[in-house]
Formats: structure tokens, C-alpha cells, sequence
């Protein structure tokens, strides 16, 4: 069964009198555990999409299910708990809590979102830590880590939850190439371990070839996909 | 919750020189206005000593309807026979009461023989009146602090006026009850130094003299002014007292008695309730500053961490975990701000008690300020500012709870 079915989704935005659709009519499944990239240059639509996904607004027309739910019903609560719940996020610009440690950081969804027993929130953390080998930088502080570093935190925040779904907004738009082909093969890794679904967005051609399928947007409309690696999910 | 508060404290602590600044403000607040309380308190305490201990005591029993009367001193309002020893059996069983002093008032004439004027007079037993007001003794200013039958105690303005001194014979004429006129001869004992001011005209004699000179048959009673053991206890005991004394009713009916408290009887406590409400207008002057200053503390905290709150929405923090952590930051600012200022003012207090900051108030010469931090006032003013800081943080933090994630995580 699919994770997340989109169903001829829109969604308009008004500025002023005018009104400016970001999305027209975009519909595709995704099966669990895929590594799927949404490219297309600015202003196509990605973060609207990723936005909508990620119950983080909700679309104008159409229906998106995700893990079973259809987030367009989601009052501000239900949608929230249900992020905390399915969904992880990565950041283009990290956005790890400054005044947590790194420990403290991925620590914070199991806290203040999930509240998990103090022994699971220890063994899944020091788990994410050594998988994203920032184990000895556990103590140190957001300002006291490279940009690549930081992303890692936010990849190892992201999964801590156990989510069906982590979400990843321009994700090495910060980063030099090396670091953000790093950071990719960290997230393939995390899938194959985690069995998570990654969605991301890029505009960075160089590193679309990570992702195992791709789906082009253009003006808001879905022009085409692109599957690696012998998956297809229609 | 601890997390909350660890996260609360860490960024209260982001911002130091902000914090230290409002929790500052906030401190200097409680300061001055513990400061303010502690010296008005002592002096309020001074002034009401000196109004209760050297001439009203804490409270008055009198006939129903002699206070409405009480400039005209109506000796045909007092209370006679056995109401007097009805209400004196009552006084006798009441554990508060520390003693009571009987006293007869009434208006005459005082003469030197060559010239006259009037006075006030208030008959009393020395011993127990001294009791009941220890600070009558300290008000004669010349002669004997004692008083024996056949003398009077004068007021200092008849004193000087008449130039009567202590040890002169004078004469009082005062009419009875029943109109007839009488005189009788009194030696000077002593010069009685105002309580209310330059211009009393009250004089004291003995119970018995009063009697003599009045022509009382049987026995009469003006008033009974009563002194308890707890100050404290006034309102308290006041209310009691006044239940049991309203169970002694005439033929008619009707209440015989009726009870004051000092502060139905004294000018003095006009001025207590102004101390009274300066206090409060300075403890309004401290909300405006907790008010204002925390609520653009969390106005600023809000604005700087919009993405940061953004990013905990997205996560799935829910509102009201969010409107919590904010809350909290005010929260710790309060308590900060009320705790180092409750232990600064406390210091301060104490280091005007070590200065002996002393002032002259009517009687009391060279009083000492004894200002004193009460605990009431810590809890009140500690809680006033914790609650207002709260109060303060609320808006902000509902904004900061309201925020659309979408919008919060584009802020620039």
C-alpha cells in the first residue's frame, strides 16, 4: 500500500486580488522506504508541495493522503500531533535549537513531542548518534559544529521518531558538494537501516542522481519522473 | 515540565545582558516598594501606638448613641447601674482583653481666680487608665505622672494661656445631670503635653472627684476604653465583642451598648488609610513596571526566535507546550526578579535599622525607625510579581503558539 497518494492536488495562493496557483493539479503515489526527489528550478512548486506533505498547510483542491490520513482534514492540533508522529523534518538551514546540545537536540521530538521512557530516549539516540558519527560531538552546541555536522544532527532529529516519512527541504542547499553528497548517502543509509521514506527537494543537478526517483515540477504541474535503481511506483 | 524550564532558563540566558536588565528593573521595583512598606509600615505602626496607647486604647464601649453625641460629652448618655456591671462581667471573661479602664467625660469651666476658661475633663482610676493607656503617664511633661484625689491633670494650652502651673490651686464648676451647678478646688498636679495636637483641652482628675463634683448618686460610666493583648487581633476580637454585647438589650429591645475600634473614633485613621493607599499606588507603580518591562522582553524573545518556533511546531510540539515555554521564560524572570529583590530589600530594611534613623512623633521623642519586612508583604508583593510577570508573558506567548509554522520557518 502506498504512503502517500496525491490525488489532482492544488493549491492557490492569494496575493492581494490576485490569485497565484502554486500547485495545479499534481497526483502520484509513493510506496514506503523510497528515496524520491522533487526537482525543478524556483518558483516550480517544490516547497509548496513538500509544505503540503508535510501537513504543514493544506492543499486548495484535492485529496493527499499520508500513512492513511487525510491531512487535508487535520484541524492545527491533529496536525500537529500527526507530524510528531509520522513525519521528520530536514532543514536547509538546519535549524537545530541553539541553546540544546546536540544530544539534546535529537533528544527534543522524543521529549517534548512523543514523551518516550528515558531508557528508549537513550538507547535510540546513542543508536542515531553513532549512525550519523557525531557521537563525540554529543555535548557540544549547534555554533560549536560545521554546517555539515549540523546537518547530520537534523538527519539523526528527523528519524529519532521512528517516522514512516522524513522530509527534506533543499537539504544541501547550505553545504559544499562533498559534504552534501555525505549527507545524501547518510540519509540512503538511514532509509536502509530505518526503512523511512525521504522525500527531497533540490535544484542542485549534481546531486539529483542520488535520489532513486525523481519527479520533475515545472509551474506547479508534474512534468515528468524519473526511476533508478529499477523502482517504480507509478 | 523540567525540560521546560531547562529549555526557559537556557534562553533567558541567550540573551544575558536582556535579562539581567529586566530582572534588574524588576528587583529595583521590589525594592523600593518592600523599602516603602517596611518605613510607612513602621511609621503607621508609631502613629497608631501613639493614638491607642497615650489616649483612645483600642477600642471604646459606650452607650447606644453617645458617639453621635460625643462632642457635646452628654453625661445623660451614660451608662448607670447594672449595665455597667453587666458590661464589666463581660470585659472580665474575655481572654484578648489585656485591661479596661472606666472613665467619666464630661465639659466645665477651669478657674484660676482671676480668669476662666473651659476645658474637657475625663475622670479616671489612674492605675487602671495607666494600664489601659501606658502612654498617658509619658505625656505629663511637668509635675507628678501620678494622679491623687483633689488634683488635676491640665492641658499644656490652658497651662500656658491661664499661666497655671503645677502645684496651683484651681477650681472646675461643671453642670450635672440634672442642671444643677457645682464647683470644687483642685491642686495642680501636672502638665499634660497634647496627643492629638497644640489645641487639646483635655484635662484628667480621679474617678471619685468626678463623682463628688457631678453630685452622681449611683454609679456612671462614660465610656470603658479597653486594651488587648494582640494588636493584631483588633478586627477579630472587635467583632466578637461586638456580638456579645449585643446580646444585652434594654426594655425596648435594643442594643444597650455600642462598640468602637480606634479607627471610628480617631482623624488620625484618615491618614493611616492615605499610608494605606500610597502603598497601593506604589504597588501598582510596581505591576505597570513587571507589566511592561517583561511583556517587551517577550515581545523581543518572540520576534527573534519565530524560525526556532517554526521549527518546533513543524516538529509536532503542540500550541500549548509551545505557549508554556514562554510562559515559563516570564515565569523565571519573575521569580528572579522578586527573589534577589525580596533579599536586597530585606538587606536594605536591615541596614536602615543598623543606621537608628531616629524622628520625633508627638510624644515619642527621638523614636527610632524600626522598619520591619513583613513576611505577609513578601508573599504578597513575591506573588503579585510572579503573577503579573505570567500575566505579561501570556500575549507573547500566544502569538508565539498561534504561529502558522509555514509562515514562522520563511521568517528572514
Amino acid at each position: 500500500m502506498s504512503l502517500l497518494i496525491a490525488d489532482q492536488i492544488g493549491k492557490n495562493y492569494q496575493v492581494g486580488e490576485v490569485v497565484i496557483p502554486a500547485l495545479r493539479g499534481v497526483s502520484f503515489e509513493i510506496d514506503p522506504a523510497s528515496f524520491v526527489s522533487f526537482i525543478g528550478p524556483s518558483g516550480s512548486g517544490k516547497t509548496t508541495l513538500l509544505n503540503l506533505i508535510g501537513c504543514l498547510d493544506t492543499p486548495t483542491t484535492g485529496r493527499l493522503t499520508v500513512a492513511g490520513a487525510d491531512v487535508g482534514t487535520l484541524d492545527r492540533k491533529q496536525s500537529a500531533s500527526f507530524r510528531g508522529a509520522n513525519i521528520g523534518f530536514i532543514f536547509q538551514d538546519f535549524n537545530l535549537l541553539p541553546v540544546l546540545t546536540v544530544y539534546e537536540n535529537i533528544e527534543y521530538p522524543l521529549l517534548m513531542v512523543q514523551k518516550v521512557p528515558s531508557g528508549e530516549r537513550r538507547k535510540r539516540i546513542s543508536a542515531l548518534l553513532e549512525a550519523v558519527g557525531m557521537a563525540d560531538q554529543k555535548d557540544k552546541y549547534p555554533d560549536q559544529i560545521s554546517g555539515g555536522q549540523k546537518q547530520r544532527v537534523a538527519v539523526a532529529r528527523a528519524l529519532v521518531t521512528n517516522p514512516k516519512l522524513v522530509l527534506a527541504d533543499e537539504p544541501t542547499a547550505n553545504l559544499d558538494h562533498k559534504t552534501a553528497y555525505m549527507v545524501l548517502e547518510l540519509m540512503k543509509e538511514m532509509r536502509n537501516e530505518f526503512k523511512t521514506t525521504f522525500i527531497f527537494s533540490t535544484h542542485d543537478q549534481k546531486i539529483v542522481g542520488e535520489a532513486e526517483i525523481i519527479y520533475m515540477l515545472e509551474d506547479g504541474e508534474l512534468k515528468g519522473k524519473e526511476i533508478k535503481g529499477g523502482k517504480n511506483n507509478g | 515540565m523540567g525540560n521546560l524550564f531547562k529549555i526557559a532558563i537556557r534562553n533567558l540566558l541567550r540573551y544575558k545582558r536582556r535579562t539581567l536588565l529586566t530582572a534588574s528593573l524588576i528587583t529595583v521595583g521590589v525594592v523600593f516598594v518592600l523599602a516603602f512598606i517596611a518605613v510607612s509600615g513602621s511609621f503607621k505602626n508609631m502613629m497608631i501606638g501613639e493614638i491607642t496607647d497615650s489616649m483612645l486604647g483600642h477600642m471604646q464601649v459606650h452607650r447606644k448613641g453617645y458617639v453621635a453625641s460625643i462632642e457635646t460629652l452628654p453625661i445623660n448618655l451614660n451608662i448607670k447601674g447594672g449595665a455597667i456591671a453587666k458590661l464589666e462581667n463581660i470585659l472580665a471573661e474575655q481572654p484578648e482583653i489585656e485591661s479596661w479602664s472606666p472613665r467619666i467625660k464630661f465639659g466645665g469651666m477651669f478657674s484660676n481666680f482671676t480668669e476662666t476658661s473651659n476645658i474637657r475633663l475625663t475622670a479616671i482610676y489612674p492605675e487602671r487608665e495607666f494600664k489601659t493607656v501606658p502612654l498617658l503617664p509619658a505625656r505629663v511633661t511637668d509635675g507628678s505622672k501620678d494622679l491623687k484625689r483633689g488634683e488635676i491633670l491640665i492641658p499644656e494650652l490652658l497651662s500656658r494661656g491661664m499661666k497655671v502651673k503645677t502645684g496651683d490651686v484651681a477650681v472646675i464648676v461643671a453642670t450635672n445631670a440634672n442642671g444643677s451647678v457645682n464647683g470644687k478646688q483642685f491642686t495642680v498636679a501636672g502638665i499634660l503635653q497634647s496627643a492629638t495636637g497644640p489645641g487639646g483641652r483635655d484635662g484628667y482628675i480621679h474617678m471619685d472627684d468626678a463623682k463628688d463634683l457631678l453630685r452622681m448618686e449611683g454609679p456612671e460610666i462614660s465610656e470603658f476604653a479597653i486594651r488587648l493583648k494582640d494588636f493584631g487581633q483588633l478586627h477579630k476580637f472587635s467583632d466578637k465583642l461586638e456580638g456579645l454585647l449585643s446580646q444585652t438589650l434594654n426594655q425596648q429591645n435594643k442594643p444597650i451598648f455600642e462598640l468602637h475600634t480606634w479607627e471610628k473614633l480617631s482623624p488620625f485613621f484618615s491618614i493611616v488609610r492615605m499610608i494605606d493607599l500610597m502603598t497601593f499606588f506604589i504597588k501598582l507603580m510596581l505591576i505597570a513596571i513587571v507589566l511592561i518591562s517583561i511583556m517587551n522582553v517577550m515581545i523581543m524573545a518572540v520576534y527573534e526566535r519565530i524560525r526556532e518556533i517554526g521549527t518546533i511546531a513543524a516538529i509536532g510540539t503542540l500550541p500549548g507546550k509551545i505557549l508554556s515555554m514562554f510562559v515559563i521564560e516570564g515565569f523565571c524572570m519573575g521569580i528572579a526578579g522578586a527573589l534577589i529583590g525580596d533579599i536586597v530589600g530585606i538587606a536594605l530594611v536591615y541596614i536602615l535599622n543598623i543606621f537608628k534613623i531616629s524622628y520625633n512623633f508627638g510624644l515619642q521623642k527621638g523614636v527610632i525607625l524600626q522598619s520591619v519586612v513583613n513576611p505577609t508583604d513578601i508573599l504578597v508583593i513575591s506573588a503579585t510579581v510572579i503573577i503579573v510577570s505570567v500575566i505579561a508573558s501570556l500575549q507573547p506567548a500566544f502569538k508565539a503558539s498561534r504561529m502558522e509554522p509555514i509562515i514562522a520557518l520563511r521568517h528572514v
